[in-house]
């Protein structure tokens, strides 16, 4: 297990480099992207192009550019995100301070979501399959159908229309100056969002909640627990449950990983700011140091999640071992 | 003949599909006495598997149509609701399955599991149970019994997970042990020593055994009274010399035929020849007569009724007696 770890951090590393480097490439060398021109806005004179050029040491040579923004990925103090090369092209501000701001508004999304869609997709999905074929099932598969096919920016909008334009149920959307976001939360400005991501992804997992339950249930060992004379409740939460909800954690983990990195059209959706919108932001603006720390923070967090998702599989299913 | 433990009346299976009603089990009739080990023998397909899991009431009564009687000491089971039913699977009647390999919860060890129907029917608590797991562990013969208790079933080989099935079975002591191929899915080496603990264990714990299989072979030793059963009939039935010495259903030849014999100078096996009925439109007259290489008109017309013969012994054949010996005498014993 210690040199599984060890050879799965190593890896991640690598995967992070080459991510860096791709990202690197794209905004800086392409030719689409020349950061000077950026820069310097409308119709600029080659004086000041040069002048740019000279000021953001993007005549250095490749390695010597690169290494100047790799440096301030490593997670040391003194070169993590260090301002004076992570603060935005666009409006001055350090990189580390709007990061670390934005991804409180997702982590408070995500962490609403996540319980919301596990409390509907979960019970649905086992009680779906225990009533196999009856109304209520396929009550629950139309949702299933219904909630994976709304788009999230058509759903939201409609509950925005619904809820608050025409019943005037739920806040206007969009965080009030001052407020950070446990307070936007409590003014259930989330709510919506969280009822939003929740209703799409509740759905997929009812689904496979569901095919696992009935999978596991004709199982053989589920046969010998009702042998023994055990109780129906007793075999479908102790023996069923526990096998047809644990591949259920390797989804969850992804799923969660990618909403931290930026629940982008939620986000915009409620004008919630949050990773996703402040990428949104600096891609437009091309504005390099953003994005080139929001992209790798996101690749972070896939890189992580894989890896605990596969550590706790381990520990949940006896079968599994790495070496 | 000793008080019947259990006595089946007239027992029909049947599960209703989108192409017609699958006649499963249709009306059969058998009793086990106390300590007596039955053999239930047949192919794919004839109902054997069905008559046990109707027995031990685990098919959804929901999806099927069930009727006749499943009498155990005198209280029928097919009349009990659920409850009631549950304390006597597992307690009274257990059942060990076909493929250890997949019988076992993977999630959970294998100790816990044996321990989880000693808590669930004697109140015991977890330490008691456990010890009576490691105990009983002990008894099917696995070594270091205690820390194989502690170890998951991917940890175990086949013979050991049926081993510890059979340990599972055993733990509260029941009157009837049901075997549904406790070996099909072994070694042939180790075939031998699972039959060899059931059949010891059987009377450490005084119970009566019921084992299913499709190989009138490997029972021969083990079992008192051998039924053979045919789409969803029984075809003869009698005490196991009977049917390994005078047998008189061309089934039963067929399926005495098809055991391979050391020493053997054919380099074939007689299988018997076509396949089993179809179960939602089964032959008229005799099920088996499709197959039958001594079939005649009546058999076509007349469905056989079980008929004694000779003592505890019965087929359902319209072949007189005397062809009966005689074919059994020339055909099929000589060449065995």
């Amino acid at each position: 297990m210690g040199r599984y770890l060890i050879r799965r951090v190593l890896f991640g590393v690598l995967v992070l480099f080459v991510i860096s480097m791709l990202t690197f490439l794209i905004f800086m060398k392409l030719p689409a992207g020349d950061p000077a021109r950026r820069l310097a806005g409308r119709q600029p004179t080659p004086e000041i192009l040069d002048q740019i050029r000279e000021n953001y040491g993007l005549n250095d040579s490749f390695l010597t550019q690169y290494w100047r923004f790799a440096r301030g990925l490593i997670p040391l103090p003194g070169f993590f995100l260090n301002e004076e090369i992570y603060y935005s092209w666009a409006n001055r501000q350090a990189v580390k301070g709007e990061i670390a701001e934005a991804f409180q508004y997702t982590a408070v999304l995500t962490a609403g979501a996540v319980v919301l869609w596990l409390a509907i997709g979960i019970p649905i999905g086992i009680l779906s399959a225990l009533k196999r074929r009856s109304i209520a099932d396929r009550a629950a598969m139309t949702f299933a159908l219904v909630g994976v096919s709304f788009p999230t920016f058509w759903l939201g909008y409609l509950l925005i229309f619904a809820f608050y334009y025409k019943l005037g149920w739920a806040p206007p959307t969009g965080v009030e100056i001052g407020d950070g976001p446990i307070e936007t939360a409590l003014k259930g400005k989330y709510l919506l969002a969280w009822i939003t991501l929740a209703v799409t992804s509740a759905a997929f997992y009812t689904r496979v909640v569901r095919g696992n339950m009935l999978e596991t249930l004709s199982e053989d060992y589920i046969r010998t627990a009702r042998a023994k004379g055990l109780s129906d409740r007793r075999v479908t939460y102790k023996h069923a449950f526990r096998a047809s909800v644990t591949p259920v954690v390797t989804m969850l983990g992804l799923d969660m990983a990618g909403l931290l990195a930026g629940a982008v059209i939620t986000e915009q959706v409620f004008v919630l700011p949050g990773l996703g919108r402040y990428a949104i932001r600096a891609l437009e603006g091309q504005d390099f140091p953003p994005v080139m720390a929001v992209t790798l923070l996101a690749a972070l967090f896939i890189v992580v999640a894989n890896l605990v998702v596969d550590v706790i599989y381990a520990a949940l299913d006896p079968r599994v071992r790495y070496t | 003949m000793p008080v019947p433990l259990l006595e089946v009346d007239d027992m029909r299976v049947h599960f209703p599909t989108d192409d017609g009603l699958v006649k499963a089990v249709d009306g059969i009739t058998f009793s086990i006495a106390p300590g007596e080990t039955l053999g239930i023998v047949g192919e794919s397909g004839s109902g054997k598997s069905v008559s046990s899991l109707t027995i031990m009431g685990l098919l959804d009564r929901k999806r099927t149509q069930i009727s006749g009687r499943v009498l155990f000491r005198g209280q029928d089971l097919l009349e009990l609701p659920d409850d009631e039913m549950r304390t006597i699977r597992g307690a009274k009647i257990s059942m060990i399955f076909q493929d250890p390999m997949t019988s076992l919860h993977p999630y959970y060890k294998v100790g816990a599991q044996i321990a989880e129907a000693i808590i669930h029917h004697r109140d015991a608590s977890k330490k008691e149970a456990m010890n009576q797991a490691v105990e009983m562990l002990g008894k099917v013969n696995i070594p270091q019994p205690r820390d194989r208790a502690n170890q998951y079933p991917h940890e175990f080989s086949g013979g050991m997970r049926q081993r510890a099935m059979i340990a599972m079975a055993l733990a509260l002591n029941p009157d009837l042990l049901i075997a549904d191929e406790p070996t099909t899915a072994l070694d042939v080496t180790v075939q031998a020593q699972i039959l060899e603990l059931i059949d010891s264990l059987k009377s450490e714990f005084n119970a009566a055994v019921m084992i299913v299989t499709h190989d009138l072979g490997v029972v021969a030793e083990y079992c008192d009274t051998i039924q053979v059963m045919y789409a969803g009939k029984i075809v003869e039935y009698g005490r196991t010399d009977d049917i390994y010495y005078r047998p008189h259903h061309p089934y039963t030849w067929g399926l005495l035929g098809s055991i391979p014999h050391l020493g053997d100078d054919s380099d074939r096996l007689n299988p018997i020849k076509g396949l089993p009925p179809s179960l939602i439109n089964v032959p008229s007259g005799c099920a088996f007569r499709p197959r039958c290489p001594y079939a005649f008109e009546r058999c076509s017309i007349d469905v056989p009724p079980l008929i004694p013969t000779d003592g505890f012994h019965a087929d359902a054949c319209h072949l007189s007696l005397q062809d009966k010996d005689r074919i059994a005498n020339e055909e099929v014993l000589s060449t065995s």
